[in-house]
């Protein structure tokens, strides 16, 4: 019954979701005011439906209902409760339900909270949001059905992809569905707008808080992406240029562009066409990012299935958005006046350029992602990996991050380089004493790297230097805002230069009772045994590390193997320590009492996601300062 | 300047922009994309000394030798027609094994011997790219 029920709640929601286009597009066209005042609950029932529908398929995963297809194919009852629940979008079909729930409650909450907006753009954006809704309801219902029924039910299920049962992992696809979900926001925010013809200041504040919370969502997802791949795949890299990593990568650096430009346009009235370009773009990323994971096109751990027709069905939907969108641009954006005047020294043209770059950086990512794909077309296989994205897209995310740093210390409107210069004295001075430092003490390293350390170093002092001779309880909430993501921006980059060019790695076959150096560490292997968990065997090693003679600590690294399904993986452990991370693997046992060991320093690693997290508060700040601010304008005006 | 003029000098960088990036990336993309090779396609064009390719093959049968250091070995990728001899030194994936499927990332070095960085073994039947699928079959064949 519950699946049933479950059925009936995602038809209905559809059902609605394609009322909710045709009262928006009656109500725009044929000014059918009585259809245009019912969007806004037809809208909200909507988002009811879908939570409704996605709640019942939780259920079903508690309760490991076999019955279900989807239930039998991915979980099991022996498996811990909270991987039942996550397992729920563990898969294709669940995943795309819970992609489909965030975006119809999405489209509720711009419903139950937008009041700035005139009620026409307001109308026209709801119904651009059910357009996009109704082709993932669609999708669901007629390729992807997660309520279908097995007959008869197995005894047992299959289980859920070992690697897959991780606490870090259960919440790391709906924080990127939240960001994605939130793009989609702002792309009918952009198609609204184009459609009733007021692109301007009023309709960029309502979009902002939309871009902000996608784009904190999607920094926490990457981030928590990251770490995971660090330590649960075992092979001590926090970013493999994996297509999966970068389906997560590139709708991250539109969202960035776009929430560098809705700020423009919301506070100083410029760049009104580019916004709603930035927007398109943003949400096109989020549609490639879903449809190279979810197509099947890629193979990774987080392709579930390989199924042509639904791939089809998804790139089926992408042309279709992202096409609609561009023809809608192109018809219209001439009517769209042009925004206040900048000179190219000023903020404004650090902003553009800073978009410009981040762009650039997203067709070099993208074009190395589809590479492949169009070369396998072609009937020859590549793969393209670090050694591209590395040496193409680093040098430009340097001089990306250095405009970066430049930007907030310019005025709006017109700007002289000479005033520059004095301001950018101090965070200069810090740049160079960071080279002096790595040049003359520390052993060779990298360019890459050193140009990494010596931005960082600069761009650190640089993003407080807005706070610079301000009074900080006047200081808005936002401008501490922009001062922290910049700041972990600085924070991520000496992360990442420290880890490629200081680590030490130990790579030995040890005897117990041999000790390996490594770093500031002297690691001792005791030996390894057996243990048992839950659903999964495991050979456990021992081993024992201590620093300058100090207390040993017990690192535990784990081979498991996985009974349903049967897979091994392995697990690293980990000792942080206030300057770096050691990671040891266990590897295999040579027969003759010997087991690999592989042992890594990395120093200031945790830094990367520090700042990956520093950026994501500073969003936070960013959101709730401006979400207070509008408020009391808001009041004010009431009482004015 | 005028208004019209700056969205269209905007608009014109923007467009100069995404062409060098393409251009940037073709660059890049020629230089750095590893190709995918079995070893009749390497015995038929050898690829140079130090070029990263991606090497996919079955490991042959009895052919993996343990070297004195514990982490090194030895191996011969085959595809039923053409061998070549691999190094690699690291913790190998648990799935690696002797008659079943390997990619090895890597270069030759200048004896002819594969210096694999990375190897991907057949992770389970959901994991497996897609190359491999129809030599897996072969494997079993032969």
């Amino acid at each position: 019954m519950i699946a049933e029920a479950g059925l009936a709640a995602l038809w209905l929601a559809a059902a609605l979701c394609g009322l909710q286009l045709w009262f928006g597009v009656a109500a725009i066209r044929n000014g059918r005011d009585d259809l245009g005042a019912a969007i806004r609950p037809v809208a909200i029932i909507q988002g009811l439906l879908a939570m409704i529908a996605f709640g019942l398929l939780v259920w079903l995963f508690l309760r490991t209902d076999l019955s279900v297809e989807l239930v039998a194919r991915n979980s099991h009852a022996a498996k811990p409760m909270l991987y039942k629940f996550a397992g729920t979008w563990g898969n294709h079909e669940g995943s795309m339900l819970l992609w489909v729930m965030i975006l119809a409650v999405a489209g509720a909450l711009v419903a139950i909270f937008e009041r700035r907006l005139r009620k026409d753009t307001l109308i026209a954006t709801l119904a651009a949001q059910a357009a996009i809704g109704i082709g993932f309801y669609a999708f669901l219902l007629f390729s992807s059905n997660p309520f279908a029924r097995l007959s008869p039910a197995p005894a047992e299920g299959q289980g859920l992809n070992p690697l897959l049962q991780d606490p870090g992992l259960a919440f790391h696809p709906p924080t990127l569905y939240f960001g994605y979900a939130g793009l989609s926001v702002a792309f009918s925010f952009a198609v609204g707008a184009l459609i009733t013809r007021d692109v301007g200041t009023v309709f960029a504040r309502a979009m902002r808080p939309w871009v902000l919370g996608s784009w904190i969502f999607l920094t926490l997802g990457i981030t928590a992406g990251s770490y995971w791949a660090y330590y649960e795949l075992g092979w001590g890299g926090w970013w493999f240029w994996d297509p999966v990593e970068n389906a997560s990568l590139m709708p991250w650096l539109a969202a960035t562009a776009l929430l560098h430009s809705v700020t423009v346009l919301a506070t100083r009235d410029s760049l009104r066409a580019w916004t709603i370009m930035l927007a398109v773009i943003a949400f096109s990323m989020s549609m490639v990012g879903t449809f190279l994971v979810r197509s099947g096109i890629l193979t990774s751990v987080h392709a579930f299935a390989v199924d042509p027709q639904r791939g089809t069905f998804i790139l089926g939907l992408l042309i279709l958005y992202i096409g609609g969108a561009l023809a809608l641009f192109a018809l219209r954006i001439g009517t769209v006046r042009e925004g206040k005047q900048f000179q190219l020294i000023s903020r404004e043209g650090a902003l553009v350029a800073n978009n410009l770059l981040l762009i650039v950086i997203l067709c070099i990512v993208l074009l190395g992602t589809l590479y492949p794909l169009v070369t396998e077309a072609l009937g020859y296989s590549v793969s393209v990996g670090p050694p591209y994205f590395n040496t193409v897209a680093g040098p430009l995310a340097l001089i990306l991050i250095t405009i970066m740093a430049l930007g907030p210390l310019m005025r709006w409107r017109r700007d002289k380089w000479r005033n520059l210069v004095s301001r950018i004295s101090l965070p200069v001075l810090a740049a160079a004493l960071a080279l002096a430092a790595l040049v003359f003490i520390v052993s060779p390293i990298g360019i890459l790297p050193m140009l990494g350390l010596v931005l960082a170093s600069g761009v650190a002092i640089a993003s407080f230097a807005p706070l610079w001779k301000r009074n900080l309880r006047r200081t808005p909430m936002f401008t501490f805002g922009m001062v922290f993501a910049h700041f972990g921006i600085a924070v991520a980059l000496a992360g990442m230069a420290f880890e490629s060019a200081f680590t030490e790695e130990v790579l030995v076959a040890s005897l117990p009772g041999e000790t390996h150096a490594v770093g500031p560490y002297e690691v001792t292997f005791n030996g390894a045994e057996p243990i048992a968990g839950p659903n999964w065997t495991a050979i456990e090693g021992r081993l024992t590390a201590s620093r300058g003679g100090g207390t040993p600590v017990v690192l535990q690294p784990q081979a498991r193997m996985f009974s349903s399904p049967e897979t091994e993986t392995s697990e690293a452990a980990i000792l942080t320590s206030w300057n770096g991370q050691l990671y040891t693997v266990l590897g295999n046992s040579d027969g003759d009492g010997r087991w690999q060991l592989r042992l890594w320093f990395k120093p200031f690693v945790t830094l990367i996601w520090l700042g990956g997290m520093l950026i994501a508060l500073g969003g936070l700040l960013a959101m709730v300062g401006r979400v207070r601010r509008e408020r009391r304008t808001m009041e004010r005006e009431l009482y004015a | 300047m005028k208004a019209k003029h700056q969205r269209l000098t905007l608009a014109i960088i923007a467009v100069v922009a995404v062409i060098g990036a393409g251009f940037l990336a073709l660059i890049g993309l020629r230089d750095n994309a590893a190709l995918f090779r079995t070893p009749t396609e390497i015995a038929a064009e050898p690829v140079p000394p130090g070029q990263s390719i991606r090497l996919g093959g079955m490991v042959a049968d009895g052919s993996i030798v343990q070297q004195a250091d514990g982490v090194t070995i030895d191996f011969i990728v085959e595809d039923g027609e053409a061998q070549v001899p691999v190094r690699f030194s690291g913790i190998t994936p648990d799935l690696f094994q002797e008659n079943s499927g390997v990619v090895a990332e890597g270069a030759f070095d200048a004896r002819g011997t594969f210096i694999a960085t990375n190897i991907l073994a057949k992770h389970d039947e959901n994991y497996m790219p897609p190359p491999m699928e129809g030599m897996e079959t072969a494997g079993n064949d032969g």
